[in-house]
C-alpha cells in the first residue's frame, strides 16, 4: 500500500495549484537538497513526461527549487524561489526530456558545489505524495510503506554495523535494508525501511559515527 | 489496515463505529501518535480550507487571468433566491469554485485529495455545514470520512491526473466528499459507501486536458460540478439507493480505465480542452508563444 496515513489524503498544506507539479515537486527537491545537506550552487534539473509538458502552467520548476532552497508545501516563498534563488548566485537550468519514464511525474536533480555533486531521480505519485527511485546512480527500491533512512557512507568495514547498533538501541525494527555501492572502497548507499517514525535526534547520532557521509529520512 | 471499502465496512460495522472513528483509529496505529494529535492536525488542516473559502468567496484573480470571482458571482445570483436547482447544492458549487480560485492563485489550500480537486471536499462540508449546524468535532469527522475513502481509492486505483485522468482527481474527491455527507447527515456506513461508488460511477472516463496545462480550465468548473454530483448522490443514498455495482468495483474500474486513458488526455495539456483552438490559442497569449502545430 503507497499510501498509509489519511493526511497523504487529506493534505498536505500547500501553496497551489497543483499537489503533484507543485507541491510533490517541492517535495522533490526539499529531499535532495536534505540528501546534499546544504544550499547547491547550481542545479541541473531534467522534467519528463506530464512535468515536461506541463511545468510552466504548474510552477513544477519554482517548486523544485523551493525545496533546493529548504522551503516546505506551504511555504508562500515558493512563488519567488527561482527570483530568490538567482539572488543568492544558485545557477539553475531546466531540461525538457522526450524520453518515455515508467512515470508520468519524473524530474531528475544534478545539483552540486564546489565540495561535491548528488544526482537524484523523483517521481511525483498524487496527493503531494514523492518516490525516489534514483540516488548517485544507485537504483533505490522502497516500498514506500514504512519510513525509511537513507545512509550515504564509505565503503568500510564496520560501516553498516555501527549504524544497526544504534537502529537497536533505539529499538527500530529494521522491515528491509539494502546496501549498495558502485566500486570496492568508494562512496556506498544504505536504505534501510524501518517500522517505527523516526525521530531526528537518531538521524543526528548516525551521522556521528565514523564513515558515515550523509542521513536522511524518506517518508515521516 | 482496511485495504478496501469492503474491509473498512466490515470494522464499521463489527465494532458499530462511525467511518471517521475507524479512520482516526487506523491513523492512530498506523503512526504511533496520539489521538489528541491526529485530531489537532486534522483541525489545522479544516482551518486552512475556512480560509481558502472566505479567501475565495471575497474574490480572486489567477496570474493568468483564466480564472477568478465566479464563486461570488454563484453567491450574489443565490442572494436574489430566484434559482432552480437548491440553495444548498449552490453554496457547494460556489464555496468548491472558492477553493479552486485560491488554488489557480497560488493561494494556501489543503489537498483534499489534491490540490486540482482541493474543492469538492471543502465545498460541499461548508455547505451542509448551513444545513445541519454541525459541531467542530463532526466537521474534522467529515474530513476523516472522507479521507477513508481517499485512503482506498489512492491504494487501489489513483488519485493522480497523470496516471488516472480527472475520475481520478475531482472524481475521487466527489465520491469521498459523498461518503462524508451522509455520515455527517445520519447515514450508516453502508450509504456512505453507495453514495461514494454512485458519485465514482458518473465521474468515470473523465479526462484530464487542462488548458495550458494550468490547473484552471477546465478545473475549477469540474470541482464545482464534483460538488454538485456528491451533493445529489449522497441525497439518493441516504434515499435508500443502492449501486448494483459494489463500490471497490467502481474503484477497480476507475484505475482500469486510467490506465487505458490515451498519454494526450492525462494531465499533458495535449488533447481534450487544452488542444481545441480556443485552448491553444489561450496557451500561447499566457505564455507569449506563437502558435505551433501540434
Amino acid at each position: 500500500m503507497k499510501y498509509r496515513s489519511v493526511f497523504d489524503i487529506i493534505g498536505p498544506v500547500m501553496i497551489g495549484p497543483s499537489s503533484s507539479h507543485t507541491a510533490g515537486a517541492a517535495r522533490i527537491g526539499r529531499v535532495a537538497r536534505s540528501l546534499f545537506g546544504r544550499e547547491p550552487k547550481w542545479a541541473n534539473i531534467s522534467l519528463y513526461g506530464s512535468f515536461a509538458k506541463t511545468y510552466k502552467g504548474h510552477g513544477t520548476d519554482v517548486a523544485i527549487v523551493g525545496g533546493l532552497l529548504d522551503f516546505d508545501t506551504d511555504d508562500t516563498r515558493i512563488i519567488h524561489a527561482i527570483d530568490i534563488a538567482k539572488q543568492k548566485g544558485m545557477k539553475l537550468r531546466f531540461i525538457e526530456e522526450d524520453a518515455v519514464t515508467d512515470h508520468p511525474n519524473t524530474a531528475r536533480v544534478i545539483m552540486g558545489d564546489h565540495n561535491g555533486e548528488l544526482e537524484l531521480v523523483g517521481i511525483s505519485i498524487g496527493g503531494g505524495k514523492i518516490e525516489i527511485i534514483e540516488l548517485n546512480g544507485f537504483e533505490l527500491k522502497l516500498s514506500g510503506n514504512h519510513p525509511a533512512i537513507l545512509v550515504v557512507h564509505n565503503d568500510r568495514f564496520g560501516a553498516i554495523a555501527s549504524v544497526a547498533n544504534i537502529l537497536a538501541k533505539y529499538e527500530l525494527n529494521i522491515g528491509h535494508m539494502e546496501v549498495a555501492r558502485k566500486d570496492i572502497g568508494k562512496m556506498a548507499l544504505m536504505t534501510i525501511e524501518v517500522d517505527q517514525n523516526i525521530d531526528d535526534k537518531i538521524l543526528i547520532e548516525l551521522e556521528q559515527l565514523p564513515n558515515i557521509l550523509k542521513v536522511t529520512k524518506i517518508v515521516d | 489496515m482496511f485495504r478496501n471499502v469492503a474491509e473498512l465496512l466490515e470494522l464499521a460495522n463489527s465494532q458499530n463505529k462511525k467511518i471517521s472513528e475507524i479512520m482516526i483509529e487506523q491513523e492512530v496505529t498506523v503512526t504511533g501518535r496520539k489521538r489528541e494529535e491526529v485530531l489537532s492536525f486534522m483541525d489545522r488542516n479544516l482551518t486552512v480550507m475556512e480560509q481558502a473559502v472566505e479567501r475565495g468567496l471575497k474574490g480572486v484573480t489567477s496570474h493568468s487571468g483564466l480564472t477568478g470571482g465566479d464563486a461570488v458571482l454563484l453567491q450574489k445570483y443565490i442572494e436574489k433566491g430566484n434559482f432552480l436547482s437548491g440553495e444548498t447544492i449552490l453554496d457547494a458549487v460556489s464555496k468548491a469554485v472558492a477553493t479552486n480560485e485560491v488554488n489557480a492563485a497560488m493561494g494556501t489550500i489543503c489537498a483534499t485529495p489534491t490540490a486540482g480537486s482541493a474543492g469538492v471536499v471543502p465545498g460541499t462540508l461548508f455547505a451542509v455545514k448551513n444545513k445541519l449546524n454541525p459541531t467542530r468535532e463532526q466537521m474534522i469527522s467529515f474530513l476523516f470520512t472522507s479521507g477513508a475513502f481517499g485512503f482506498v481509492v489512492a491504494n487501489n486505483a489513483s488519485i493522480s491526473g497523470a496516471a488516472g485522468g480527472c475520475q481520478a482527481e475531482v472524481g475521487s474527491a466527489a465520491g469521498m466528499a459523498a461518503a462524508a455527507i451522509v455520515e455527517m447527515a445520519g447515514g450508516t456506513p453502508a450509504q456512505c459507501a453507495e453514495a461514494m461508488a454512485i458519485t465514482l460511477k458518473n465521474m468515470l472516463g473523465l479526462v484530464c486536458d487542462p488548458v495550458a496545462g494550468l490547473v484552471e480550465v477546465p478545473c475549477v468548473k469540474r470541482n464545482a460540478m464534483g460538488a454538485a454530483n456528491a451533493m445529489v448522490a449522497a441525497d439518493m443514498a441516504l434515499a435508500g439507493i443502492t449501486s448494483r455495482i459494489p463500490c471497490d468495483e467502481v474503484i477497480d474500474a476507475m484505475y482500469r480505465i486510467g490506465q487505458s486513458m490515451p498519454t494526450a488526455l492525462k494531465e499533458t495539456a495535449q488533447g481534450g480542452l487544452a488542444a481545441t483552438p480556443t485552448g491553444r490559442a489561450l496557451e500561447s497569449k499566457i505564455f507569449g508563444i506563437p502558435l505551433k502545430e501540434k
